[in-house]
């Protein structure tokens, strides 16, 4: 392979011999362009998108990470629909701070919207421009030149895109592109490319971060406090140091960490230091009351988020009927399937960071700020973890990984937590009240809304900020502060997207007393369970359809367009004693992806539910890969019945006890309902973000049909009581 | 204390030197680097870490390295002879997008390739039924179910 010297603006970077991980989406050379500034994502060049090889094949660069909701294979998709190419001669290169732009978090179902359109407008662009290169080259009109696997062809003359660019990568600015072939060929785009990661994935290659093996490479476990607030009482470190395994013990402050050449030596050690020392009782978190009634006996700060001008003057007489209800869901945990692990390296002044987190940019930042580094000495590699459905524990795992590290220099240290202290320690979704009330007119239309919520923030992400990472707490305990927050998270989709003459919506935002953080859908879970379950208790006291009601207060033909079609898909169904429909439905954020739910259960004499199907309706507007698409809601689906049907977070007095799969059960294999996911694809619209769709809808549906099934509604979750 | 032990993985002996209580799966993750069986609770809940004991479907993360004897332990490596020869079990994975963040395949692939041993035309509930051990957050259960019902139709 040739170096290119002709210019001192690029440099190669080796990116080493982890590659050899399998993620063979990441070729060995990779170009930096060392002029770069990523952060400014809206002014970036083509080049920090999209790179040509030597070989022809294209480089797209993403900020965005793989969660397993296959944006990669996406993202891959547009680039060769546009460049109007084979798809295997495109590659992709995951976010890295030396390498990709800054696209902030891979989160908010934005993925599509942002990145994969950044790329699509690269790639168009590179089209247009490469045949305007070539017109020149070939002396021909551009209508006479063609794009195609790479190379560009006109009557009588060819030329390979490597060879027209001699080595040069394109760096003009993104300009509107004259036209994209999504829109018109969509040879791929729209089409159910298969994952191109599964391949290696079915063969158990290495492709995780907790895959990762570097030469020298040491285990590290973290011993941990008895609660949040726990500080250490008492410690022999000179004992502790004269273990056996041991190849080191690092201890600031409260901060412990063992290291050793051996995985199951590091985990029995930690074990055992932690029956060494002793640790203070933590502040005492309210185990023996209802959580429902702590919480709602907590400060809070109240936001009118939306009052109708005339809600105070509003008439009596066109009422017929009020009605009110209360919703209620706990703490539920994120559960990755892989615990949260990381790998750090700390040489030559140098950090370098191999992680699962979603945003390696603001974590960069955060970790630069606990450790006291130059943000340029921090180097962040995205690699894939498991599924982690919002903010887990990856951050954290990879800021302890770095401090290890940065006290243990020279080696890199893998630290994989236990799935116990990913049970334990990673931050929840916050418990959610909401109340209702709703007057009815003669006609059955709601004529006054009334929705109340309480709720915790819902995003703690790192954000650049070193408080915000678990580590800092037990490293710098004199200047721990609680962790900050989002705010907007709780009142995510509180605004129904119907229409009602008057509506008012109060927030109350506590601090619960449990950590947390962003868990699919935020609030909108919460609140959609609460306003779907709601639609359906007025619509059966307005004696309609809970379909037809939904629609009667809806103007939006999208809206309508998905709730009639869920109607069409479940007409058919003859309803069986003991059997019950219910349905859920929202717009994502009020501006996302459309999705309405439909759930058939069957309840037995002796009140076990059975949920024996369920379907969905998903707009995402254009959809870039249809399989894709409907393996989100699916998975959206059942990850939402899983939470409704049985989870909570249980902790006692000092700390979380929900630790593992018995004390925290999740949906198995023979409680999945049959599924079945239609989508309406609009090819004419933008694309729009639809991971976090079905999580509201389908736990509204569920609750809706157990109604409709047995006559017992209910309003507090998880449905399974014990 | 170290000991030695010699054990048979994928068609091949092995001599490592650990701690007999060592669960198989660091051995093999570790000793090995086969990275396909994955820590995922590490107590037997979840299925991340199943591999092959002699053709049966057993979590690696509850068996200590002293316990393997001369039993043939397989890991998901060795089920395709080749990138172009797969397992007609992975195939049908890939055929059926069974996978989204792939943490769960290694468990899933290993417990249906036991099960379509065992029971090669299995009926939907004997399929769950086997399968139950094996945990997905994802929310690919009817995904999986779909390429075992292929797998099981395939020469």
């Amino acid at each position: 392979m040739q170096q290119n010297r002709r210019t001192s603006r690029r440099s190669f970077i080796h990116t080493g011999g982890w590659l050899s991980i399998g993620f063979s989406l990441v070729p060995v050379w990779v170009k930096a362009d060392i002029s770069r500034n990523p952060d400014k994502k809206t002014e970036q060049p083509i080049n920090a998108w999209l790179q040509v090889q030597e070989d022809g094949k294209v480089l797209v660069l993403t900020g965005k990470m793989e969660l397993g909701q296959g944006i990669l294979t996406a993202i891959m998709q547009v680039a060769a629909e546009e460049l109007n190419c084979s798809i295997d001669l495109v590659h992709i290169q995951m976010a890295d701070t030396d390498l990709t732009p800054n696209e902030g978090y891979t989160a908010g179902s934005q993925s599509i919207e942002s990145s994969a359109m950044s790329v699509r407008n690269a790639a168009a662009n590179a089209r247009e421009i490469l045949i305007e290169m070539a017109a020149t080259e070939f002396q021909l009109p551009e209508t006479l030149i063609n794009l195609k696997n790479g190379n560009l062809t006109g009557p009588g003359k060819s030329i390979s895109i490597q060879n027209l660019l001699k080595g040069q990568q394109l760096t003009q600015d993104l300009r509107i592109p004259k036209s994209y072939l999504s829109k018109s060929k969509r040879t791929l785009v729209g089409h159910p490319v298969p994952r191109k990661d599964l391949a290696e994935i079915v063969q158990g290659k290495p492709h995780f971060v907790h895959d990762l093996q570097l030469k020298d490479m040491l285990h590290a476990r973290i011993i941990r406090p008895a609660g949040y607030t726990s500080r250490l009482e008492s410690i022999d470190e000179n004992t502790i140091r004269k273990l056996p395994g041991l190849a080191g013990f690092i201890r600031k402050n409260d901060f412990l960490a063992v290291v050793s050449t051996d995985e199951y030596q590091a985990i029995k050690l930690a074990g055992k230091i932690q029956s060494m020392i002793s640790w203070s009782k933590p502040v005492q978190l309210p185990a023996g009351d209802s959580l429902k009634s702590v919480l709602k006996k907590l400060s809070a700060d109240t936001t009118i988020e939306k009052q109708s001008i005339d809600w105070n003057a509003r008439q009596e007489h066109d009422e017929v009927l009020s009605f009110s209800a209360s919703y209620y869901k706990p703490y539920i945990m994120h559960g990755a399937m892989g615990p949260s692990c990381s790998v750090a390296l700390y040489k030559k002044g140098e950090l370098t960071i191999w992680t699962h987190s979603q945003g390696v940019f603001p974590l960069r930042k955060a970790i630069a700020g606990l450790l006291n580094l130059e943000e340029n000495k921090i180097h962040v590699k995205g690699l894939q973890g498991a599924g982690c459905y919002g903010h887990n524990g990856a951050d954290d795992v990879a800021a302890e990984a770095a401090t290890i590290a940065y006290n243990y220099p020279n080696k890199p240290i893998r630290l994989q937590w236990m799935r116990q202290e990913e049970h334990a320690w990673e931050p929840y979704s916050t418990p959610m009240l909401m109340d209702l009330k709703a007057s009815l007119d003669k006609n059955g239309k709601i004529t006054r809304w009334h929705y109340e919520l309480w709720s915790d923030v819902h995003g703690t992400r790192p954000g650049g900020n070193a408080n915000n990472l678990l580590p800092f707490h037990y490293l710098y305990p004199e200047k721990s502060k609680p962790m900050t927050g989002f705010k907007g998270g709780a009142i995510r989709n509180a605004e129904p997207y119907y229409n009602f003459d008057q509506q008012k919506i109060v927030s109350h935002i506590f601090t619960g007393p449990l950590r947390r953080s962003s868990l699919r859908g935020l609030g909108a879970y919460g609140n959609i369970f609460a306003i779907e379950s709601f639609m359906e208790e007025l619509a059966e006291k307005a004696g309609q359809h809970p379909i037809s009601f939904r629609i009667a207060h809806s103007t939006d033909p999208r809206s309508i367009a998905c709730l009639k079609k869920i109607q069409e898909l479940t007409n058919y169904i003859k309803i069986s004693q003991g059997e019950g429909i219910g349905f859920g439905f929202s717009r994502y954020k009020n501006t996302a992806a459309w999705c309405a739910v439909a759930a058939l259960v069957k309840t037995d004499p002796t009140n076990n539910i059975n949920i024996e199907k369920m379907w969905a309706v998903v707009d995402a507007g254009e959809t870039i890969n249809p399989d894709g698409l409907k393996n989100q809601i699916e998975g959206g689906m059942l990850q939402s019945i899983s939470w409704a049907l049985m989870e909570k977070v249980g902790f006692d007095t000092n700390h979380i006890n929900s630790l593992h799969w018995r004390t925290y059960p999740i949906l198995r294999f023979r409680q999945a309902p049959a599924l079945e996911v239609i989508i309406i694809d609009r090819v004419e619209e933008s694309p729009l973000g639809a991971g976090e769709a079905a999580q509201g809808p389908a736990t509204a549906a569920l609750v809706n049909a157990i109604y409709a099934s047995s006559g017992k509604r209910i309003r507090e979750l998880p449905i399974n009581k014990k | 204390m170290k000991q030695s032990f010699r054990i048979k993985v994928n068609d091949q002996v092995h001599l490592v030197h650990t701690d007999p209580e060592t669960p198989l799966l660091y051995v093999l993750r570790n000793d090995l680097a086969y990275k396909a069986p994955k820590y995922g609770c590490g107590l037997g809940q979840c299925g991340a870490c199943m591999i092959l004991f002699n053709d049966t479907a057993t979590p690696s993360c509850q068996l200590q390295v002293q316990a393997v004897g001369n039993a043939s332990v397989t890991t998901l490596e060795k089920l395709s002879e080749s990138a172009d020869i797969l397992h007609k079990v992975q195939q049908s994975f890939i055929e059926e997008q069974a996978a989204q963040c792939g943490y769960c395949t290694n468990g899933m692939i290993i417990t249906a390739v036991a099960l379509l041993i065992k029971d090669p035309n299995p009926s939907e509930n004997s399929i769950r039924t086997a399968m139950n051990m094996v945990l997905c957050r994802c929310g690919v259960y009817m995904r999986v179910l779909k390429a075992i019902q292929k797998a099981a139709q395939m020469k």
